[in-house]
């Protein structure tokens, strides 16, 4: 990856995080979910997958499936910044006005399918790849999931099925950034070692830094894994990437800022000096 | 015509259709080797099932889902609601042995909430043939409407020459003035059966054949209150949630008021055998029915002759 390349997307992550921040109020939003596969997520869309707001419904695009649909902030923010979505609609969240809320849905153009309850669009996409490979066609079909949501028995049940049928086509993403929604997942249902239980699951199985662009392009350019296998990317991030404030803290999953502490983040995501949060207006969910 | 064979021209017919199931393959066998890929195995995996199907619905397909009605409908009872009903997808779901027909096999098989599970999701369609011919009337037009759709499997041989099939329209086999029984899937014929012994006790007895349980014939019931006879719902499931509830909710939204006797499984599982064996002791069979009903009365119903044996059932899985 050119340098010029790499930050042209690290300047686009940075303004999605803004979007990611300044929904994180008035209602609040999943922002320490949401902005550690913000880089994931620009990566995928600005530079990597055949899908654009011209093409979603040409059936040789590429698919992304959101399964952990709750960061759905950071895809917001990639389709404003995309042009997926007009920049407007983000002032509509959490309104009856709109659907801006906190899970996806397919009144956002860009949203293949609706997600928020974990585990299911693993076989969403396998079925979605399964037609792909039945039509002869080679768009990648990507999920994303969460590593909290690789505790849902429906996650090894699709790669079970996906590699018995060998959807090479079919590649799960796994946004690794260690926590789950109140606690740090191997304080609760250890994950690690994590790449042999897909590999024993019959994935082909890369692990790479999920915030450098260059690795995740080398990841995704090598996609398909293999010629019979479902791939797997397993991309370790840090929950909260961006406001040193909240990086890798248990207690925030679901942000709900004041007005005021907005602001103050929206300097710390460009200083990278990290504030002090006063005022616990933290909504636990 | 089988039920197999209908699926297999339909599928030959159409290439949006795509076969799934999760290792229920008794009554497909065949299929594999007719549709290729367009057969798809998940495996003992039912909510991987439903999840594939919404996919491939998304892509333009129709799914028709064969699997046991019971974890079809309860294990993946989840992805049903949030994939196919949220998404508004057009997954055919077919329940095999749903209520008395798995027999033998336990309380872990009795799919008897199927039905409440099935409507209470929005948009969802709800369909109970009274035998094979009945449920080959219906499947093409169930699988040819846009919506999600819930088959109770039934390929028990017709007792009866039924009407063509119109999705929200019941059957209406006789109307009468002392009872009306109202019914769907495999009990249907022990409710004929039934008629003919009551009939032979010179009461006047209507039947319907409800088919399609959502959308619900409303006309059809509404006619029935009218006539102001007695009304006996006969279902093999839990008296909540199917045939008596919709009807009590008929009821409701018009404002008005009927005699019922609900037949149904009250707040239990049946208890397991032979299907004549489950009738007998459920007391669902043709003459149970009649002499429930004619007790209901206040009559004796010791004159009720003894109605034919019961056919049993023919496949397991």
């Amino acid at each position: 990856m050119t340098d010029q390349k790499r930050q042209e997307l690290e300047a686009l992550a940075l303004r999605v995080r803004e979007h990611i921040v300044r929904l994180s109020t008035d209602g609040g939003c999943f922002t320490g979910a949401s902005l550690s596969c913000a880089d994931l997520l620009v990566y995928l869309y600005a530079d990597c997958l055949n899908v654009r707001p011209d093409n979603l419904t040409d059936p040789t695009r590429d698919y992304l499936f959101l399964s952990k649909g709750h960061d759905v902030p950071a895809l917001y923010g990639t389709f404003v910044e995309l042009g997926f979505i007009d920049k407007a609609r983000l002032d509509q969240h959490l309104s009856t006005d709109d659907h801006i809320y906190w899970h996806p849905n397919r009144h956002v153009p860009g949203v293949e399918f609706h997600s928020g309850s974990l585990g299911h669009l693993p076989s969403v996409a396998l079925g979605v790849a399964l037609d792909c490979k039945l039509r002869g066609q080679d768009n990648k079909v990507i999920v994303i999931t969460g590593d909290g949501e690789l505790n849902e028995g429906t996650v090894w049940e699709s790669l079970l099925v996906a590699s018995a049928h060998k959807v090479n086509n079919l590649t799960l993403v796994v946004d690794r950034n260690h926590f789950q929604a109140n606690v740090a997942t191997e304080d609760l249902i250890p994950l690690e070692p994590m790449a042999p239980k897909f590999e024993a699951f019959g994935c082909e199985v890369r692990r790479i830094d999920g915030h450098d662009f260059a690795q995740l392009e080398a990841a995704f350019s090598a996609l398909p894994f293999s010629e019979t296998k479902p791939s797997v990317i397993i991309c370790d991030t840090v929950r909260g990437r961006g406001l040193p404030s909240i990086e890798a803290r248990a207690d925030r999953w679901f942000c709900n800022f004041s007005a005021e502490e907005v602001d103050e983040l929206l300097r710390e995501l460009h200083s990278q000096v990290a504030t002090t949060l006063t005022s616990e207006t933290l909504t636990v969910r | 015509m089988t039920y197999e064979e209908l699926i297999k021209q339909t599928a030959l017919a159409d290439d949006r259709i795509v076969v799934m199931t999760a290792e229920n393959r008794a009554l497909i066998r065949n299929l594999p080797a007719v549709l290729g890929p367009r057969f798809i195995d998940t495996g003992i995996t039912e909510q991987t099932l439903i999840g594939a199907a919404a996919g491939l619905a998304l892509r333009g397909r129709v799914p028709i889902l064969h699997a046991l009605a019971t974890f079809l409908t309860l294990r993946a009872f989840e992805f049903i609601r949030t994939d196919v009903g949220i998404g508004q997808l057009p997954v055919k779901l077919s329940g095999f042995v749903p209520g008395f027909l798995s027999d033998g096999n336990g309380p872990t098989h009795q799919a008897i909430e199927d039905v409440s599970l099935m409507r209470g999701i929005p948009g969802m369609t709800v369909f109970a043939p009274a035998d094979e011919q009945d449920m080959l009337a219906m499947l093409p037009a169930i699988w040819a409407s846009p919506a999600p759709a819930y088959v109770r499997v039934n390929t028990r041989p017709a007792m009866y020459e039924h009407a063509p099939f119109e999705i929200g329209k019941a059957e209406i086999v006789a109307e009468g003035t002392d009872v009306t029984i109202l019914t769907y899937g495999m009990l249907f014929e022990q409710t004929l059966v039934a008629r003919e012994l009551l009939q032979a006790q010179g009461k006047s007895v209507g039947l319907i054949n409800l088919r399609s349980l959502k959308p619900i014939d409303e006309a059809a019931l509404l006619d029935v209150v009218r006539r102001g006879s007695l009304i006996v719902t006969v279902e093999d499931h839990f008296v909540t949630g199917g045939l008596y509830s919709i009807l009590a909710e008929v009821l409701l939204r018009n404002q008005l008021t009927a005699r019922v006797l609900p037949l149904a499984l009250e707040e239990r599982w049946y208890r397991p055998g032979r299907l004549s064996a489950v009738l007998e002791y459920e007391g669902f069979t043709g003459h149970h029915i009649a002499r429930r009903i004619t007790e209901h009365l206040g009559e004796s119903g010791a004159a009720i002759a003894e109605g034919p044996a019961v056919l049993e059932n023919e496949f397991a899985e």
